[in-house]
């Protein structure tokens, strides 16, 4: 292959490194509405009266909306980025008088600049009525206080949610006769075992910027991964037509699912749509810890059952999720904890997922990488680990004797065959990188510091089987250059430039000589958007198709030019020739001059893609850590990991999404906390206080890759972007285990709980 | 008030309110690269030089440049490319937004030590979050600019 499978540089590299303006506060008119929110400093609370008369007096104030400028009794919303039919409820308006989380938006004040808005927002006067919140989400199912009580409450799709009940979603499925096999099994691991609602952290914080065409629709330029969802969205949220919004996508400063929601977009969109005047809503990181889109906390009781050999037979899982004060992602979110962890150990004879998605007054939870898999693969894989310690097993062995191979019918997976797996190599590889033998499981290094190592192994998806749509358009310009059309967002992963090395590669061009463009409404092809793992499978298969049906149109051109039968030319990217004699040839930039002058065979081209599987990415962590037993810091010493993710299109690109996803994953296990306060105050509002990783955070981190075949994906291609974030929580929860002999079944593991385990062990408390 | 300064080697002489920020004080006269990602002087994206040495323009007043030499990424492009080459052919860039402030950053390292220690690169940039690249990538692009660097060197002596 000349293009796919080389570490190409990305084609906005180098604007990217030398500070070019691409982002949207770079790109926008300076005099510019500005746009800001007063929130609510209530966790449920509705909103009795509120006086914004002196507020609209301040110099500068253009427009103040507040609850009344929106009907109540109206069709409500959701911020959630997802295909039709959307999973999430419909449960939010644009104002809402009762306002459900401290944060939730009272006002939406305009103004010519930051201070004079700022004086406004001070100066609006709101009485509350301040309701008793539900802060505590093992209450919240039936509990008498409701999230959302109101009876315009909608949910479009049969997930078992019920607002009565403060129940977003339920479901129940599984295989075998679980209770049967479990009470025959000679082990059962039951735990409970609880994530937090980490946040994104992406750098660049939640923007929009919106303004008025000269067709009078509303234009939207918003860092979205998702623009085709946000039309629908604004245009549901602000009760206009389809029709009247575009949305496009400058350069994003980062997404990791966070921009799969549109958690700002709806509010520069009503002030631009009623005062024709643009506008810009840019969120300070305060109201992006606050106010935003986190993971789903979830409470994930599992059992675990094996027989005394290692043999593991069947799991029972249990997830409770806090989808906060609205749905987003809430009903589908939870659904890769069981459906992404249970499939590693397909080989059990059972297995039963159950779970609950409920309303508490804490801030919405949305789309974060992992999306689900990541807390319940901590669950499943912390259990096995366990096992094994219970049984005097290596974690290593008792993978190899249960794993799922290619091949497999994996039954908690839709029943849908494994098509590529290298599972059991990346064992073999990581085992060998961490030198686990010398390593395992602890040594004391005698000044009070323990070094142990821990393991943990992870899947997740590759788009949404039967769902997840992705297009691409190719066209062939002067000269012979192509231009690529795609709806999917590059958020900084790169995917501007591997959908070009895949359409490089079919049309047998240099890398150069393809430009690209996305996202925009208008004019992209359609595409559900970059989440849930599917660029590179999905619309990475439809710029494959598309590719190879230009091809053809190529060569239509081309034989008519040589006056002969398309069948009897062939195209070697530079020139089409007749197979009979190479020497009677015409050249690509001929033949693209030929499209433009005095010809009618199209030299443009749209294709779609969508899978019925949603091959899952394979991966093993290990991580070797040294904890202080005096002070309970955890030093990670070094993290080693092997993913198969197929064909990785980009090889440079992979291993830094994988380094990057580790990181994530390091942060969620060791520091990075949300915690809220008796009123329901997140206490997390900061990146002081919300510690992400820092570079001297980590030891070393080495990513090697397995690359299975996937006979489905472009040139072999699965996904890499989510199944990274996730080997890290069980391996260093593992490895502290290791080192302390106390198994932590609540992230973070912060040196507070380390230090008061060692002490309690050593009889001091 | 008034303030005088130098910014990217241009003097120039604005009206500010004494509480405008370094940060929005240079974008608002086209420093665009400086990104503002924190509001608590954690994450290093807005990074400028105050008479050469960094300083995070979000916690400096404008009027503290007054009198002084401030430089942007703007006024070191070619440095930027020729360092950011070598982020770039790691894929570390990614998304980009922190790549400004950590150019600056790393940048004033190599300016006070030549060919610094893996340890100290990590020191000295570690008020430089990023969130995308996991940090190994930039650093084996630092080790590359520097191995470059050296042998471009000698190749000269």
């Amino acid at each position: 292959m000349n293009t796919v499978n080389k570490p190409f540089r990305k084609k906005d590299a180098m604007q990217l490194v030398t500070g070019q303006p691409v982002y949207m506060d770079d790109l926008v008119p300076a005099d510019c509405l500005i746009v800001k929110l007063l929130r609510s400093p209530h966790a449920n609370a509705i909103v009795k009266s509120i006086n914004t008369a002196v507020a609209k007096k301040v110099p500068g104030i253009e427009a103040i909306f507040t609850w009344e400028d929106v009907p109540q009794d109206a069709r409500r919303y959701t911020q959630a980025g997802q295909t039709y039919p959307e999973a999430s409820p419909y449960d939010r308006l644009l104002i809402d008088r009762h306002v459900r989380f401290v944060g939730d938006v009272v006002a939406i004040v305009a103004g010519k600049d930051d201070k004079c808005v700022d004086k406004a927002l001070k100066m609006i006067k709101v009485e509350y009525e301040v309701l008793e919140p539900v802060l505590d989400y093992h209450t919240a199912k039936d509990n008498p206080i409701l999230v959302h009580p109101e009876d315009n409450w909608e949910s479009l799709c049969p997930v078992g949610g019920d607002n009565k009940r403060n129940l977003c979603a339920h479901d129940e499925c599984g295989s075998g006769d679980i209770d049967a096999v479990l009470a025959d099994c000679d082990v059962v691991i039951d735990h409970v075992y609880h994530t937090k609602a980490c946040q994104q952290a992406m750098m660049e914080t939640f923007r929009t910027y919106c303004s008025i065409d000269l067709y009078g629709r509303l234009n939207v330029l918003s860092s979205t991964q998702i623009v085709f969802h946000a039309r629908r969205i604004i245009a549901n949220a602000l009760h206009i037509p389809k029709s009247m919004v575009r949305v496009t996508k400058p350069r994003i400063g980062g997404g990791f699912g966070a921009k799969q929601t549109a958690v700002c977009e709806v509010y520069p969109a009503f002030v631009t749509w009623k005062t024709r005047k643009p506008s810009k809503l840019i969120f300070t990181r305060e109201e992006s810890q606050i106010a935003s889109t986190p993971r789903h906390e979830m409470e994930i009781h599992l059992r675990l059952g094996a027989n005394k050999d290692g043999r593991i037979r069947g799991l029972d899982l249990y997830t409770l999720s806090n989808t906060g004060a609205y749905g987003e992602h809430g009903p589908t979110t939870v659904g890769l904890s069981g459906h992404k962890s249970i499939p590693l150990y397909s080989n059990a004879e059972a297995f039963r997922f159950t779970y609950d998605v409920v309303y508490t007054n804490h801030m919405s939870a949305g789309a974060y990488r992992g999306y689900g898999a990541t807390q319940g693969l901590f669950a499943v894989e912390s259990a096995v680990n366990e096992l094994a310690a219970k049984l005097h097993m290596d974690p290593f062995k008792i993978r190899e004797m249960n794993i799922v191979h290619e091949g497999d019918v994996m039954p908690a997976y839709y029943g849908a065959v494994n098509t590529s797996c290298t599972l059991d190599r990346c064992l073999a590889k990581v085992h060998e990188m961490i030198n686990w033998n010398e390593k395992y499981p602890r040594r004391d290094m005698g000044n009070g510091k323990i070094r142990a190592v821990g393991m943990g192994m992870a899947m997740q998806g590759s788009g949404i089987s039967g769902m997840d749509v992705g297009s691409a358009t190719l066209k062939v310009n002067d000269e012979g250059f192509y231009t690529l059309l795609i709806g999917a967002a590059d958020m900084g992963t790169g995917c501007d430039t591997t959908l070009a090395q895949i359409a490089a590669e079919v049309l047998e061009c240099g890398l150069d000589n393809i430009t690209v463009f996305g996202a925009d409404t208008d004019t992209s092809p359609y595409d559900s958007g970059s989440y849930a793992s599917s660029t590179t499978y999905i619309t990475g298969k439809a710029v494959e198709k598309c590719a190879l049906k230009l091809r053809s149109q190529i060569c239509k051109l081309g034989a008519q030019l040589l006056d002969c039968s398309e069948n009897d030319v062939e195209f070697d990217g530079k020139t089409v020739f007749t197979s009979a004699d190479p020497s009677k040839s015409v050249s690509l930039g001929d033949i693209a001059t030929a499209s433009m002058f005095g010809h009618d065979i199209p030299l443009e081209v749209t294709e779609t893609h969508m899978s019925p599987l949603s091959p899952p990415p394979y991966m093993v962590g290990a991580a070797e850590v040294e904890v202080d037993t005096e002070t309970g810091e955890v030093k990670l010493l070094e993290f080693d990991a092997c993913v198969d993710c197929g064909t990785p299109i980009n090889p440079n690109l992979t291993r830094v999404q994988a380094e990057g996803g580790i990181l994530q994953g390091i942060g969620m296990t060791l520091t990075e906390n949300v915690t809220y306060d008796q009123r329901g105050w997140p206490m997390e509002n900061s990146l002081m206080q919300y510690k992400i990783p820092t570079r001297v955070d980590v030891g070393k981190v080495r990513v090697e890759f397995e690359n299975s075949y996937e006979p489905n994906g472009p040139f072999g291609a699965k996904s890499i972007g989510e199944v990274v974030i996730n080997t890290p929580l069980p391996a260093i929860s593992d490895a502290i285990y290791n080192a302390i002999g106390t198994r932590f079944y609540e992230l973070p593991i912060t040196p507070e709980k380390i230090a008061m385990a060692v002490a309690e062990k050593e009889g001091a408390v | 008030m008034q303030i005088t300064l130098t910014l990217n080697d241009k003097k120039l002489t604005a009206d500010v309110a004494p509480d405008t920020l370094l940060i929005d004080f240079v974008r608002s006269h086209g420093c665009l690269s400086v990104k503002r990602g924190c509001e608590t002087s954690n994450c290093g994206l807005c990074t400028v030089f105050l008479d050469d040495k960094p300083v995070l323009s979000c916690s400096v007043l404008a009027a503290r440049a007054d009198g002084h030499k401030v430089t942007t990424l703007e006024g070191l492009q070619d440095e930027a490319a020729e360092f950011g080459a070598f982020i770039a052919d790691q894929g570390a860039e990614q998304c980009g937004f922190c790549n400004p402030g950590f150019i600056m950053n790393a940048l004033a390292l190599f300016r006070e030590k030549e060919y610094p220690t893996d340890e100290e690169i990590k020191e000295y940039l570690s008020g430089n979050l990023c969130r995308c690249s996991g940090y190994e990538g930039q650093l084996r692009g630092i080790r590359n600019f520097l191995a470059w660097k050296k042998a471009k060197k000698e190749t000269a002596e």
